[in-house]
């Protein structure tokens, strides 16, 4: 990232997770023009900020997820406790 | 262009140094570039300052963007292949200052 040295790029499609098709779609649904609950130029900076180790370790898709939870966060549209209690399962509205 | 854009400064032509500095969020300035001396290739338009952007903040006026021109050779000193190369980068106009 960022011209710093790195491994060779990995060439070959690989298909996607249907979680990671989910969070494609979250992204496209709240940065479209009619919502504009998060920008590109948001979802970057939150990305950006993980700090290499963090980077490096989690996959493309986790660190969009990270990113849209902060900016969601950081504009007010979900609460700490809504996001706390739907990682456990008890208030998502697809929680299972 | 338009109108709450900041006045373009600089021509085709023109030699820039991208400033060498260290913000800390969403910078569109790769740090390989920075502090370097390039050539002002074409003028790209203006856009709200992505910088700002990344903040939810409006990021007007619209920064002019310009494609600058590098030889491989200025921004790796030990760069070995075809000393012709060059590298094309966008850069927004408060990043780059003039070269006497």
């Amino acid at each position: 990232m960022g011209g710093l040295p790195a491994g060779p790029v990995g060439r070959d499609e690989h298909a996607y997770d249907q979680w990671e098709q989910r969070v494609d779609a979250l992204m496209m649904l709240l940065s479209h023009k009619d919502r504009q609950l998060l920008r590109v130029d948001e979802l970057r900076r939150n990305i950006e900020s993980l700090g290499a180790d963090a980077y490096d370790r989690m996959g493309y898709y986790e660190r969009w997820m990270h990113a849209i939870v902060q900016t969601l966060i950081q504009r007010g549209v979900i609460s700490i406790d809504e996001l706390g209690r739907t990682m456990a399962g008890k208030g998502g509205d697809d929680a299972a | 262009m338009r109108p709450e854009a900041a006045t373009a400064r600089f021509r085709p032509g023109d030699s820039v140094r991208v400033r060498d500095a260290y913000p800390p969020g969403h910078i569109r300035t790769p740090y390989y570039c920075r502090g370097h001396v390039g050539v002002v290739e074409r003028l790209c338009g203006a856009f709200a300052n992505p910088e700002e952007l990344a903040y939810n903040r409006p990021g007007l006026p619209a920064q002019p963007l310009y494609r600058v021109r590098f030889k491989a050779t200025e921004l790796w000193p030990d760069y070995r292949e075809d000393p012709a190369d060059v590298v094309e980068i966008e850069l927004y106009q408060h990043w780059l200052e003039e070269v006497p």
